[in-house]
């Protein structure tokens, strides 16, 4: 789906690059949580993924598509779309079906085709009564979902999400990470960078970055099993849970360290 | 404390009467015909027909006639010094002498006409704003000056920079809120002292809005290409706009008033005194 071979890139006028040989394959609906100091170069691959950034060394491919490529550039950008940080940052309009059309009408859709991707994204995050409701009023949780819908309405294969979840409340956080789940499930591929382990936890495959390169790539479980030492991330309670469940035998091996997976065992057993 | 207070979408007073309903651009083209037709026809006796086109707009807007009067109040300053200069400054037969200013009777008829002229402008100008969403009039524009983009008017981007200033309005209010408490609590002092200290304890408060204001417009112009945002591209629109029967039908009457007005003016208002 997104394919990152030997990727490089250097800031115009920086003196060191901030993202160096980064090779990193993401096959479609997997989630991917990649995670790394401030500064590892994480939002620098973000904005590659879908050509705000063009490699200055290597070459990043969507769909076998080169970012590189002007004419790609618009199908890439709606294939792989960004959700960033501050929710304030990312909405264009006062209303909020109108900020969630404006991908789609940039797209040049039919108006009964912008009309059905609103009302299905706005669906889908759950803001669908306040749909002519001012962006300003929301909530930061609803609003961080607004820009969740804006994305979802380009019709997005895969979703790429800089510390989408990191301004928001407990609350707020939780309702927009199930969001993402019912998107997983639905066959959205999924590349999150986050500060937070216990949504790393969460995602099929974490991908380390430290200084511009991909240092450490696997599954959590391999992961929490002490790689995460290295680079001094902290336990989450899930895993030390988890790890206490295995050591007692109430959880088979295999078990993925989510609490959903670990209910499961539990509820077999 | 809250210092900023208000989200305000202009002078817009929502609502579903027929001229909130009609066609943003049929308003806007409809309103500079009217301002046209104040400079075309502007007698004394003309005002009382351009104040029953305000008693019909009125009544069909569902916008009570106190407050389309009231939207005049802005410009009454100016109104004032127009009538006073005009009232004083032209040569005529003289009606009376306050010390050494005389006032003639050309004088007081141009001053009322100029006066009048210049409020009924701004209300006519107040009723477009009163009846037509921002977002709409920033539709009916665009579409409007559509044609000129052909010799290069950025019509699209015009009407992209009103939508954002809008959605920012709000945002940039709490921003400034936020700043102002952040002052305040370090000690700022806002509120005391001659005009000139309180305007220059305001630097501490604008200096670091401008650098916000710069961020939030690198990171929204990010977020906007991220979703696809070609400047000058074709786009589509979500409620796209529909020009209808009674749009038509509201123009010529407007039109068909306008030169109602120029007729009377010339026949029938000739015959009065003045």
């Amino acid at each position: 789906m997104l394919s990152v071979r030997g990727v490089g890139y250097t800031y115009p006028g920086a003196p060191a690059p901030a993202l160096n040989e980064v090779t990193l394959e993401v096959a479609r609906g997997e989630w991917t949580a990649l995670i790394g100091a401030n500064g590892s170069g994480k939002s620098t691959f973000a904005k590659i993924c879908n050509a705000l950034l063009i490699p200055t060394q290597g070459a990043c491919f969507v769909r076998a598509l080169d970012t590189s490529i002007e004419e790609n550039q618009r199908v890439i950008r709606q294939c792989v779309a960004l959700v960033f940080q501050n929710p304030e940052d990312q909405i264009v309009a006062s209303i909020v079906e109108e900020d969630v059309a404006f991908g789609p009408e940039n797209l040049g859709l039919p108006h009964a085709e912008i009309r059905r991707r609103v009302d299905d994204a706005l669906e889908l995050v759950g803001l669908a009564s306040y749909r002519r409701r001012g962006s300003y009023s929301l909530s930061g949780g609803q609003k961080q979902r607004l820009a969740l819908a804006g994305a979802l309405a380009l019709a997005p294969e895969v979703l790429v999400l800089d510390e989408s979840t990191s301004m928001l409340d407990p609350e707020g956080r939780e309702d927009f990470l199930a969001c993402l789940k019912s998107l997983k499930k639905n066959g959205m591929t999924i590349v999150q960078i986050t500060h937070r382990m216990e949504e790393a936890v969460e995602s099929d495959r974490i991908v380390v970055m430290s200084r511009g390169r991909n240092v450490w790539d696997g599954a959590p479980a391999a992961f929490f099993d002490g790689a995460y030492r290295n680079w001094d991330f902290e336990e989450p309670d899930e895993v030390a849970l988890y790890r206490a469940l295995l050591a007692d035998g109430f959880v088979p091996n295999a078990t993925p360290p989510t609490v959903d997976a670990m209910m499961g065992a539990l509820c077999l057993s | 404390m809250r210092f900023m207070n208000g989200i305000s979408l202009g002078q817009f007073i929502p609502g579903d009467s027929p001229i909130h309903n009609l066609d943003p651009r049929c308003k806007i083209a409809s309103t500079f015909a009217l301002l046209a037709g104040l400079f075309l026809a502007s007698t004394p006796y003309d005002f009382i027909l351009w104040g029953g086109l305000l008693a019909l707009l009125s009544h069909f807007s569902k916008i009570s006639i106190g407050t389309i009067l009231r939207s005049g109040r802005p410009v009454l300053f100016l109104i004032v010094i127009t009538v006073i200069l005009n009232l004083f400054w032209t040569p005529g037969h003289e009606l009376f002498r306050i010390g050494p200013l005389a006032v003639t009777r050309e004088g007081a008829v141009f001053a009322f006409s100029m006066g009048m002229r210049l409020y009924f402008l701004v209300v006519f100008a107040a009723m477009l704003m009163m009846t037509t969403s921002p977002m709409s009039f920033s539709d009916g524009l665009e579409r409007l000056f559509s044609p000129f983009s052909k010799i290069g008017f950025p019509a699209s981007e015009m009407a992209m920079m009103m939508t954002i200033a809008l959605r920012f309005i709000p945002t940039l209010f709490e921003e400034t809120d936020r700043i102002l408490k952040a002052q305040i609590s370090r000690g700022a002092d806002f509120e005391s002292g001659g005009l000139i200290k309180r305007a220059k304890s305001f630097i501490p408060v604008l200096i670091p809005l401008f650098v916000l204001v710069f961020q939030r417009a690198e990171n929204l112009a990010t977020a906007m290409e991220a979703r696809c945002y070609v400047p000058g591209a074709k786009r589509a629109r979500l409620n796209p706009l529909a020009w209808r029967m009674g749009d038509t039908l509201a123009i010529a009457f407007v039109l068909g008033y306008i030169a109602f007005v120029m007729f009377a003016e010339r026949t029938l208002f000739r015959a009065l005194p003045l």
